[in-house]
């Protein structure tokens, strides 16, 4: 049986806070508008669709963590190192706005308080640490899925904490924030591994057939020289 | 849309989508996830409402009316691939044509 809810559902959070959430979301994907087109071009657009179509397919596979517990690919990483940060925050939003509209997972007011936790939480934080731990190591390009598989790992239970600042603003149950808290990063950390692997692993592969066309690397990958040769 | 036919990367991409998605989805976890286990141990699940657009055909991953489980949720799956795959090319193709 697939276990049908991914998402932030409808009632977990008041409907103020979740119209909150809907104009920063809002606000957030005019900027990745904005931003996209300087990332795209003939050859990444292509690249961008089909980074969505596989966040959509991975994120149907929940894999078990723990006892009683799945988790599932949030995709934030895995995007920005692909295709950049602003692409990636669009290619996140499509997937849960589809996911919302057409399969009826993640509520509709509840929208705006997931693509605020995945498309701009998830895709910027590990954007963020992906160009942290870049500048570090060394330039190769074995290492872009080593990073990619930090920057997965700490985005789960970062996207996590974005959930119970949401709670803690506008929860519709008188649950401590502190337990939801300890509960919901704990859980994810779990989670975060299985995500790390993930990305690491569709990182590895893209990188060894096109790495021409992954935007983690492309902007520091040795330049072809043509040197004059004296003789 | 043709290039997902004709270059070899993203037709190899679009595959592996569609198998996972239309195939492998079955074998998928039914427990809980993370937020969803979390809501049902603290109690604050029972908070949850349907969304207002539960009762449509594809909801939960799922074709009503549809038995076989397996059929069911392949085929929404691949279904949200399509999809999936047409909004998304739009908006990034306009985007990079902008972008020029």
């Amino acid at each position: 049986m697939f276990a049908p809810l991914l998402h932030i559902p409808d009632g977990f959070i008041n409907v103020p806070t979740s119209v909150i959430f809907m104009l920063l979301s809002a606000a957030g994907i005019a900027i990745a508008l904005r931003g996209a087109k300087g990332e795209l071009d003939d050859k990444t657009a292509p690249l961008a669709g089909l980074t969505t179509v596989f966040i959509f397919a991975a994120q149907m596979i929940n894999f078990p963590v723990a006892a009683g517990t799945s988790g599932h690919l949030l995709g934030g990483a895995l995007a920005a190192i692909l295709i950049g940060p602003y692409a990636a925050t669009l290619s996140i939003t499509i997937v849960l706005l589809l996911q919302a509209l057409l399969f009826a997972d993640g509520g509709l007011i509840a929208s705006g308080l997931n693509v605020f936790n995945l498309a701009l939480v998830g895709v910027w934080g590990s954007h963020l640490i992906f160009l942290i731990i870049r500048k570090i190591m060394p330039k190769r390009k074995n290492f872009i899925p080593v990073a990619g598989f930090i920057a997965a790992l700490i985005q789960v239970p970062l996207a996590a904490t974005s959930f119970v600042i949401q709670y803690a603003i506008g929860a519709e149950s008188t649950i401590p924030v502190s337990t939801v808290f300890t509960a919901m990063v704990s859980t994810h950390v779990l989670i975060g591994i299985g995500e790390a692997l993930v990305t690491a692993f569709t990182l590895s592969a893209v990188l060894a057939t096109r790495s021409d066309l992954v935007y983690g690397w492309k902007g520091i990958a040795p330049k072809l020289e043509i040197k004059k040769v004296n003789s | 849309m043709k290039e997902f036919l004709q270059n070899k990367f993203l037709r190899a991409g679009l595959l592996v989508s569609l198998a996972i998605a239309g195939v492998l989805s079955y074998y998928a976890s039914s427990q809980p996830d993370g937020l969803e286990k979390v809501a049902e141990d603290k109690g604050f699940l029972d908070t949850a409402k349907d969304s207002v657009n539960a009762g449509t055909p594809l909801a939960d991953y799922g074709i009503t009316g549809l038995e076989n489980e397996r059929l069911s949720v392949g085929l929404s799956g691949i279904i949200g691939v399509i999809v999936t795959l047409i909004v998304a090319f739009a908006i990034f193709k306009t985007l990079a044509k902008k972008g020029k």
